[in-house]
Parts: structure tokens; C-alpha cells; sequence
């Protein structure tokens, strides 16, 4: 008996018990190894869930449950950190035809994932935005503005912050129609969200490259709508700001 | 290299942290005298499961308890997991730091469950080398845990007693009893959980963990227990774990609760349990 065989037959319950696996009577062990198939799909699964709940609120659990059975066993995690486990559910979802009459749902999935991530990274603290007021004009279009290390953009065609937010334990909200681009961070302890305005998504992308500020509202201003006084009040009231190069001026 | 065992964990009850548990613990800890967490949920690079770790590290012993090293496969062990752990041990310097006799990642991933292994000459030379690998890594010693298992292998050779005492030979780690998985592996294996207990090195143990099972049949209808950490630990366990006490002396104790996780009294009551049969045992 090799690990090789034992480790396959876990997630596919068409391949037999590995030879040399038995009971202490030494017959085929059966059901004892359908133990360990079970243990292994129904922990994925769980974890799954615990990932993506307002995924699974949508579809209801039942749906999920399902789902999860054909997608741990297509994308077991590859690693032991299970906080990192199953970032490949967006885009499973995108191609799983039985949710294909749900079209925000990947959008959903990718939020949920983005506000897992922004929970698990790095730390910083956030920087008032004192420096950014008493800088001349010029100074200011020619800083590179540093931003959170948890900062996650996401831009969606469906409203999928206020979807969110209707299931999961927030105040209801009228759904809006269009899409939504959402910035979701975590300067301290706690998780924030707001939905950005015109331009806003690739004004902030463009910062998180290294831009300096004019080349950034530049690239926002591409946007109609986009103003710039209102995205850097952005940055300010989410405190995602954590560093500038107008130090010292 | 030798590792001498050096526990700022007391012989005293312990529980596995659960953050849901926080404010409880904080208000009254009763029983529970030390927590116990798993590495691997603190290996993020930071975020409130990490702050609070660093705060409660202040008011508790923690003991570490690794559950995703593999240290039964048959792969090579993954450097970068071991310098994620040698990271979490270097900054949190826990009392304590135990990893499973199992395995959990193969080629075709990690499958977040503790696997069994067959006991013969190859497979203790595999052990002994992650376990001096890993002791290596961490630059202190590590308790091995005897693990739960529901199926036997035609390969294995030596019974798992000789085994863990030849890993504890070749490489002064320590042990880590859990005695519901005596239970269980004894039920599941059909040995006496009594004779294991009386022959266990127990001189080696630095940590024993109890837990609740679930109850389950084979083909043959032959009882099957599941080692699921989902319910209070059963009067059977209770009686080995004096028997252990008996032979050891007090030994700092953990009450794992993993699943459908109970209010905070519940598993207090545990503890609580635990405690009066430390305190029979001095």
C-alpha cells in the first residue's frame, strides 16, 4: 500500500479501497475507509461555507452542499493555511452551469474572497490626511500616495455590494440597478466597504501601481463623472491612506 | 541534537481556543488554565486573529498544536510550511508545541484531515526524519500525538506502541497522549485501550489531550467510532485518562471541542472535570 493510492480514492468515490487497507480481521476495510472519504469532503466542504457564506445564503444551503461536492473535489486546497482555501470559486462559478441564471453570483463569491483577504493582510496603520491639505498644487500632483495593504478593488456590472449587503446581518437596502465598483479594506480592526464613485476603481488601482497622483487622476478622469477632490476625500474618510512622499515638505 | 523539555504549561486543565470564546475567557476562565491553538490558523500575515493571539498570550500559557505539517507522508515535508512554523514558534514561544503521527497532503493536495499510516522499518525512518527535520526547524523539541484510526494495514509490521517509542529513541522528541484516541483506535482496532495505557512510555508524555467521539458501525456491525471532537468526553475516556493520571502524576490536560462548538460553561465543565481528576492524582 503507497500513500499514492490512498490519497487519489479520498476524492474520487469511483476508485475502490486501496489494496492492504482493511479491518483488524484483515478483510477489505469498506465503510471504515469511507470514514476518511467522508471526513475529507465534509471538512472541505465546511470550510467552504465558512468562506462564502452569503454565496451559500443565495443558493441556499442545500444548492451548496451540492456545489461544494463537485467543486472540493475538483480544487482541494494546496495548501495547509485553510484561511487561503478556495480562491478559485469565483471563477468556478463562472463556468458551473446550474448557477448560470445567476450572473452576480462570481461577483458575490469575488467579494466575499476579497473581504477574506483584506481580513488576513498585513497590517498598517493609517496616516491622517493633514499632509495632503498644506501641500502646494504641484507638490501635490507629483506625490505617490502609499495605500492600505489590505485594499481590495472590485468591480463589478451588477450591484453586488447592495446584494451583499441584503444577506448578509446588515440593514436592508434598495437594490440599485447597474453596477458597482467597491473598495474593501481593513485600516484597523474592523472591515470596511463603500461603493466608489465615477472613475474611482482605476484611480485607486492606478495609486496601489506606484502612479504619482496626476497620472492617476489622469487615468480616473477617463470616467465621466470622475472628480478628484472627492476621490482623494475617499481615500481620507476610509483611511486607507498610509503613506506619502510629501513627508518632510 | 538533544531537546529538553522545558513546559511553561501547568499540569493543569487546558482548552483549544475558539474565538468565540473570547469574551468568556476573559471574564472568568474558570477551570481553564492555559489555552491551546492550532499553528495554522495564525499564519496569516496579520488581522485580528493575530492581535488577539498577542493579547491572550499575556494572560494565558499557549500551547501550539501544528495540524498540517504531514509528518506521516510520504512526500518530502514543505519547507515553507516549516519556516511558517519556526516564524509562529519564534514570536508566540509557546509552552508547548505538538504535531499528529498522520498525515494530510499528498500530490494531489492537502485534504485538512489526519490520515493514517502503516507502522513498519520504512515508515519510522520517514517519521524520525520529519520529526528531527522539524525539531531542527523550530530549535526545540516537539510532542508526537498517537492518532485516531479506523482502518488496519497488511504493511504494518510493529504496533504503535513500539513505534512511537522508536521515533522517541531516535529523536528525544516527546509525547503527546490523547486518550480518547486510545479509545477509539482501540475500539476501531479491537486491542484493549487498558493495556495500551499500561504499556505506554510514559515517562516521554509532556502534554495529554481528551475529547468526545462520535459512534458509528462497520459492514460488519462491529461498533466504529469517529474521532469527531463534537461531543463531551464519555465516562470510558474519563476512567482511562485516571488510569493515565495514575502512572504520570499530574500532566498538563487539553479538552478539545473542534465541532459544533458548545457555549463556553459546557466546555468549562469539562475542564472543570479534568480538574478534579488532576487534583485526585497528587
Amino acid at each position: 500500500m503507497k500513500l499514492s493510492d490512498f490519497a487519489p480514492a479520498l476524492l474520487d468515490s469511483a476508485k475502490p479501497t486501496p489494496d492492504g487497507v482493511v479491518d483488524p480481521q484483515g478483510r477489505p476495510a469498506g465503510k471504515r475507509f469511507d470514514v476518511y472519504r467522508n471526513n475529507v469532503v465534509h471538512s472541505l466542504s465546511e470550510a467552504l461555507t465558512a468562506a462564502y457564506p452569503v454565496v451559500e445564503k443565495l443558493v441556499g444551503p442545500k444548492f451548496f452542499k451540492a456545489m461544494a461536492n463537485v467543486f472540493v473535489r475538483q480544487f482541494p486546497p494546496r495548501s495547509p493555511l485553510m484561511f487561503l482555501f478556495a480562491p478559485e470559486l469565483p471563477s468556478f462559478l463562472e463556468s458551473f452551469p446550474p448557477v448560470a441564471n445567476l450572473p452576480y453570483l462570481p461577483d458575490v463569491a469575488r467579494l466575499e474572497l476579497y473581504r477574506r483577504q483584506a481580513y488576513n493582510a498585513a497590517d498598517a496603520l493609517p496616516i491622517d490626511g493633514a499632509v495632503l491639505a498644506v501641500a502646494s498644487p504641484e507638490q501635490l500632483m507629483g506625490a505617490r500616495l502609499t495605500l492600505h495593504p489590505t485594499m481590495r478593488i472590485l468591480q463589478s456590472n451588477y450591484p453586488v455590494f447592495s446584494i451583499w449587503q441584503n444577506n448578509s446581518e446588515t440593514a436592508q437596502v434598495i437594490l440599485p440597478s447597474g453596477g458597482q465598483d467597491i473598495l474593501i479594506a481593513r485600516p484597523e480592526a474592523e472591515l470596511q466597504m463603500r461603493t466608489l464613485p465615477a472613475g474611482g476603481a482605476d484611480f485607486l488601482k492606478a495609486l496601489q501601481d506606484n502612479q504619482p497622483l496626476a497620472q492617476a487622476a489622469e487615468i480616473g478622469a477617463k470616467t465621466d463623472g470622475f472628480d478628484l477632490t472627492e476621490n482623494i476625500g475617499g481615500i481620507l474618510a476610509s483611511q486607507i491612506l498610509i503613506k506619502t512622499t510629501l513627508e518632510g515638505i | 541534537m538533544t531537546y529538553t523539555t522545558q513546559s511553561q504549561i501547568p499540569a493543569l486543565a487546558g482548552v483549544g481556543y475558539k474565538p468565540q470564546h473570547l469574551k468568556d475567557i476573559q471574564a472568568d476562565s474558570g477551570s481553564v488554565k492555559w489555552l491551546e491553538i492550532h499553528a495554522e490558523n495564525y499564519m496569516m500575515d496579520g488581522g485580528p486573529p493575530i492581535a488577539q493571539l498577542r493579547h491572550l498570550r499575556d494572560q494565558f500559557p499557549i500551547s501550539c498544536h501544528g495540524v498540517g505539517l504531514s509528518i506521516g507522508g510520504e512526500l518530502p515535508l514543505d519547507v515553507n510550511h516549516l519556516a511558517r512554523l519556526k516564524k509562529l514558534v519564534d514570536w508566540l514561544q509557546p509552552g508547548l508545541f505538538s504535531e499528529h503521527l498522520a498525515w494530510s497532503t499528498h500530490d494531489n493536495g492537502f485534504l485538512n484531515d489526519l490520515l493514517p499510516l502503516p507502522y513498519n522499518a520504512a515508515s519510522v525512518t520517514r517519521v524520525a526524519n520529519h520529526v528531527d527535520q522539524l525539531q531542527n526547524a523550530i530549535g526545540r523539541q516537539m510532542l508526537l500525538e498517537n492518532p485516531s484510526a479506523y482502518v488496519a494495514f497488511t504493511a504494518t509490521t510493529m504496533d504503535e506502541i513500539d513505534f512511537l517509542t522508536e521515533i522517541v529513541k531516535r529523536t528525544g522528541c516527546g509525547l503527546l497522549l490523547d486518550v480518547n484516541n486510545v479509545f477509539v483506535s482501540g475500539t476501531n482496532q479491537e486491542y484493549s485501550p487498558e493495556e495500551y495505557i499500561e504499556r505506554f512510555p510514559v515517562e516521554h508524555i509532556g502534554e495529554l489531550h481528551l475529547g468526545g467521539h462520535a459512534v458509528d458501525s462497520d459492514d460488519h456491525g462491529a461498533p466504529l467510532l469517529i474521532d469527531s471532537h463534537d461531543h463531551p468526553v464519555v465516562d470510558p475516556v474519563w476512567e482511562l485518562y485516571d488510569r493515565v493520571l495514575a502512572r504520570t502524576g499530574p500532566l498538563p490536560t487539553l479538552v478539545e471541542w473542534d465541532n459544533d462548538i458548545p457555549d463556553w460553561a459546557v466546555l468549562e465543565s469539562e475542564a472543570r472535570h479534568a480538574t478534579a481528576a488532576l487534583g485526585r492524582a497528587t
